[in-house]
């Protein structure tokens, strides 16, 4: 009998610690090759540490919940069989298996696998054909497969150019198990390719429940990076708050039908949006402290004369926000047109630099999807937005009777070191009022 | 001084050093390199480029002797003689034009250069006392590339006649009679040097060969030449220090027996270590290997952020596999997945004839489980080595029985470092014996031999 001790591996970039947060054996449990010994969380996944070879559990280390630092004695193995093999600590380094990328973890078992019913069983089909006997084989295949008189051979390298080998790297492949279809079995890029092919397919199990350990790298770049950046920025300056009422827009969308229904031709249909738009105008002129831009680093707040609505967009490549300027000076059917032609824009990707800037206050507004209530993050530098959620009809007590009215949700934000709560509450009690009684909207201040 | 916050410090100016801070540069990383003394480091300072300049004029000069005494060829020439000091002159104009080649590249890839010396106070700042005053830098990543010093003798400690390579390699008159103490590559390159300038050279080893590290079948050869050129060279012996004359030797050989050696100069050259004094880096407690600092493949240390590269991880000390780290760890903290993947750090020794190997000897390769084929091919078999009057030496190569994967290629003999190129391409590449015989040589040259060492390993040489 021979002792291994397994230890938490490097788990990944900068990884000091990790927490144990499953432990699936008990002392004296046989575990075979590959079998889970201890699961562990970083800030960044969790993973899986398996046992390195067939054993039975001799000891645990850590408890459930304790934190271990990388390098930890996690589990001791009782290994039977070959006594001359040294005793030593396994670690990451040399256990393939403890990688914090699920796509080698996924692989690794595989590979440690006898190909055949127990790979379909844990969801991974056998990789490829067998190797050649030539082949620079994986250990155990080299034990079965080399004649028993030639020495013990070390585990090999694998095979592959300088150039393949980056090429493995950068597409997370580790190239011990990929089967190389070059002489003397040189793992060729066509293989790395083929391994990535097959480890895909591999996930289908005959039972059709398979266990998808694939984790897909995307890097954060272009219009997705630029969004983050804005959004930690944002989240991390301003204190939000959500302030949220619930309109009767039962009167405003019989006025929008009845407009869209007698509008002239070459005018654009109305929706929600240019009435919004309008109100907003107006409530602001009430309060205008909400139509402004806060430059906290030099602790100035501008107030504006002209409104800038910010239009919250969805694109192929993400959010954007394109702005129509002065809606104070727009008619509500130059602010439909506007905002259709300015969505295109942005959609198409030839929104100009000044279309995408200078707002003073944003609307976002999901549609149908608008849920009921959402909790919209504030465009920066402005101090409020407002969030538009779905219409429905809903039973409304009006003092006799329920009865049936469209009712709609307005949640909006507010840059809290600016705006206090009863201010914002007053802002959007305005709207409420313009809204539900849509012909003020159009009344002279 | 105001402080420096950067993204990468780069703590030592050596090739290690100053190529990660270019790469790191290049990918748009802020870095900062700090450095004492002259960039370029022992490589380019106090090793391989002096030391080859002065290997080059010596054996010009040994060839002009032979002009004078007897030549085959024919040529007759008169007695030359020499003049020490334009040889350093010319040794030194090719240092400082490689030197201010690395000014250059360091500038021209916006790298800062701090002079002085930078002690870590953590993991993460330095402080340098320049001419200017006191620098701080702050950085994300510390790269410490301090390189590797000479190894003094006990009994034996440099001062007065007692020199390392470095006073070796700007001695102002050519000596006497030179004692090289170490028989490793350093001493035999720079022994051999002197001999052929002129010094009476003894080479004092304690093991029982020369070059301990190569096999004895390549050494043999460099055995055979200085005993030629008239070295003495005092196996299984020991030098135990200096008489109270300062100029003679006290040696024991294995034996028990007690030798005097009269010396006008003693070059010690039992080793190299790394250097890690006076930077701070002991405060750091980073994890070791021996007196290195302990790396893994991606030549991160035990501390996060802090990486080693270079000789101060150990050995084997060379320029290309320090320039190789060094590049790759600036490409690893700009976010490229990459690792230490060599097949072989290629080694060569400049010695007279040189060594060049790649890979595993046939012994190491039988060691570590291979069953094997090897075969190796004679210079005296090769048509330019005859040209050359080369003859001496032949390339051999190791396979694995079975799948015929080259495990290894080595040489010895005139010139054949510059083939030791093509022995570590056909090992990075993965090449099989039939991969080496299939591919076209150039005829006349030296390469012909290497498949022609193929070809016999497959069993059907065409010359051999």
């Amino acid at each position: 009998m021979v002792e291994r001790v397994i230890t938490l591996p490097d788990v990944g970039e900068g990884v000091a610690e990790a927490e144990i947060v499953e432990v699936p054996v008990k002392v004296g449990d046989p575990v075979r090759e590959g079998e889970t010994l201890v699961s562990v969380m970083t800030d960044k996944a969790t993973v899986e540490i398996p046992a390195p070879v067939e054993g039975r559990v001799a000891w645990i280390g850590p408890e459930i919940g304790q934190k271990v630092a990388v390098g930890s004695e996690l589990v001791k193995l009782e290994v039977a069989g070959d006594a001359g093999a040294p005793k030593r600590e396994v670690s990451a380094r040399e256990r393939p298996a403890s990688t914090s990328s699920a796509t080698r973890d996924a692989s690794a078992r595989a590979a440690v696998l006898p190909s055949g019913e127990e790979a379909v069983s844990q969801g991974h089909a056998p990789m490829r054909t067998p190797a050649p006997p030539s082949a620079p084989a994986r250990p155990r295949e080299a034990a079965r497969t080399a004649p028993p008189a030639s020495p013990a051979k070390p585990p090999d390298r694998p095979l592959a150019a300088p150039a393949v080998r980056a090429y493995a790297r950068d597409a997370g492949v580790d190239l011990r198990f990929v089967i190389g279809t070059g002489p003397a079995g040189r793992i060729l890029r066509e293989d790395v390719d083929a391994y990535l092919a097959t480890g895909a397919r591999g996930a289908v199990s005959a039972r059709g429940l398979a266990r998808n350990t694939a984790v897909e790298e995307i890097k954060i770049i272009g219009l997705r990076r630029r969004i983050a950046e804005r959004l930690q920025d944002t989240m991390r300056r301003i204190p939000h708050f959500s302030y949220v009422e619930e309109v009767d827009v039962t009167d405003l969308e019989a006025l929008r039908a009845d407009v869209n229904e007698t509008r002239k031709s070459g005018r654009p249909r109305l929706t929600m949006l240019p009435f919004l738009m309008r109100a907003m105008v107006a409530a602001l002129r009430e309060h205008p402290g909400l139509n402004a831009r806060f430059d906290d680093a030099n602790d100035t707040l501008h107030r504006y004369g002209g409104v800038h609505i910010g239009i919250a967009v969805q694109t192929p490549n993400g959010l954007m926000v394109p702005v129509v300027q002065h809606a104070e000076a727009l008619t509500i059917w130059d602010c439909a047109s506007e905002v259709a032609r300015l969505s295109e824009a942005a959609r198409s990707g030839t929104a100009k630099r000044e279309e995408l800037t200078g707002s003073t206050i944003t609307i976002t507004s999901l549609g149908a999807l608008g849920g009921i209530v959402s909790t919209p993050v504030i465009n920066s530098p402005e101090v409020a937005i407002v969030g538009v959620n779905k219409i429905a009809m809903r039973p409304v007590w009006r003092g006799a009777a329920f009865e049936p009215r469209k009712i709609m949700n307005l949640s909006s934000s507010f840059d809290h070191r600016i705006v206090d709560g009863w201010d914002a509450a007053q802002f959007i009690q305005t709207l409420r009022a313009l809204l539900e009684a849509p012909a003020k909207i159009f009344m002279e201040a | 001084m105001e402080p420096i916050s950067c993204s990468v410090l780069v703590l030592g100016g050596g090739p290690g050093g100053y190529v990660c801070a270019i790469r790191a540069a290049q990918l748009g990383l802020d870095t900062v390199l700090v450095e004492s003394g002259p960039l370029g480091g022992t490589c380019l300072n106090i090793g391989c480029i002096p030391s080859k300049a002065l290997i080059h004029a010596a054996e010009e000069f040994h060839l002009a002797r032979r002009f004078a005494a007897h030549s085959p060829l024919g040529i007759r020439a008169g007695e030359p003689s020499i003049d020490l000091k334009t040889t350093m002159a010319w040794k030194d104009g090719i240092v400082s034009r490689l030197r201010g080649g690395v000014y250059g590249l360091l500038r021209r890839a916006s790298v800062k250069v701090v002079n002085g010396i930078g002690i870590l106070r953590d993991g993460k700042t330095c402080v340098v006392d320049t001419d200017m005053g006191r620098q701080e830098i702050a950085a994300e990543h510390v790269v410490i590339a301090t390189g590797s010093e000479s190894v003094p003798l006990l009994g034996l400690p440099f001062g007065g006649p007692v020199v390392s390579s470095t006073e070796a390699l700007a001695f102002g008159d050519i000596p006497e009679r030179l004692v090289v103490v170490g028989g490793g590559y350093i001493g035999l390159e720079l022994g051999t040097a002197y001999r052929k300038l002129g010094s009476e050279v003894t080479v004092i080893e304690a093991a029982e060969r020369i070059l301990p590290q190569y096999d004895a079948e390549l050494t043999r050869r460099v055995m055979a030449r200085l005993g030629k050129l008239g070295v003495d060279v005092l196996l299984n012996a020991k030098a135990t220090g200096l008489d109270r004359s300062g100029a003679t030797l006290r040696i024991e050989r294995s034996d028990g027996h007690e030798q005097r050696l009269h010396a006008d100069r003693i070059l010690v050259t039992v080793g190299r270590r790394p250097r890690l004094g006076g930077f701070g880096i002991e405060e750091l407690d980073l994890r070791m290997s021996g007196n290195a600092i302990e790396i893994d493949d991606q030549c991160r240390t035990s501390m996060r952020n802090v990486w080693a590269v270079g000789d101060v991880t150990g050995e084997p000390m060379l320029e290309h596999r320090a320039v190789a780290q060094g590049e790759m760890v600036a490409e690893i903290i700009a976010g490229e997945k990459r690792s230490f993947d060599k097949v072989a750090i290629p080694a060569v020794c400049f010695t007279d004839p040189e060594i060049a190997t790649v890979g595993l000897s046939p012994d190491a390769a039988r060691a570590a489980g291979y069953t094997i084929k090897t075969a190796s091919f004679p210079f005296t078999a090769n048509g330019r080595a005859m040209t050359l009057e080369a003859e001496d030496g032949f390339v051999r190569i190791v396979a694995r029985a079975d799948n015929h994967l080259v495990l290894g290629l080595q040489a010895v003999g005139q010139g054949v470092s510059e083939l030791s190129a093509g022995f570590a391409l056909a090992l990075e590449m993965g090449a099989r014996l039939e991969d080496i015989a299939a591919t076209v040589h150039v005829h006349p040259t030296f390469g012909e031999c290497i498949r022609e060492a193929a070809l016999l390993a497959l069993g059907h040489g065409l010359h051999a």
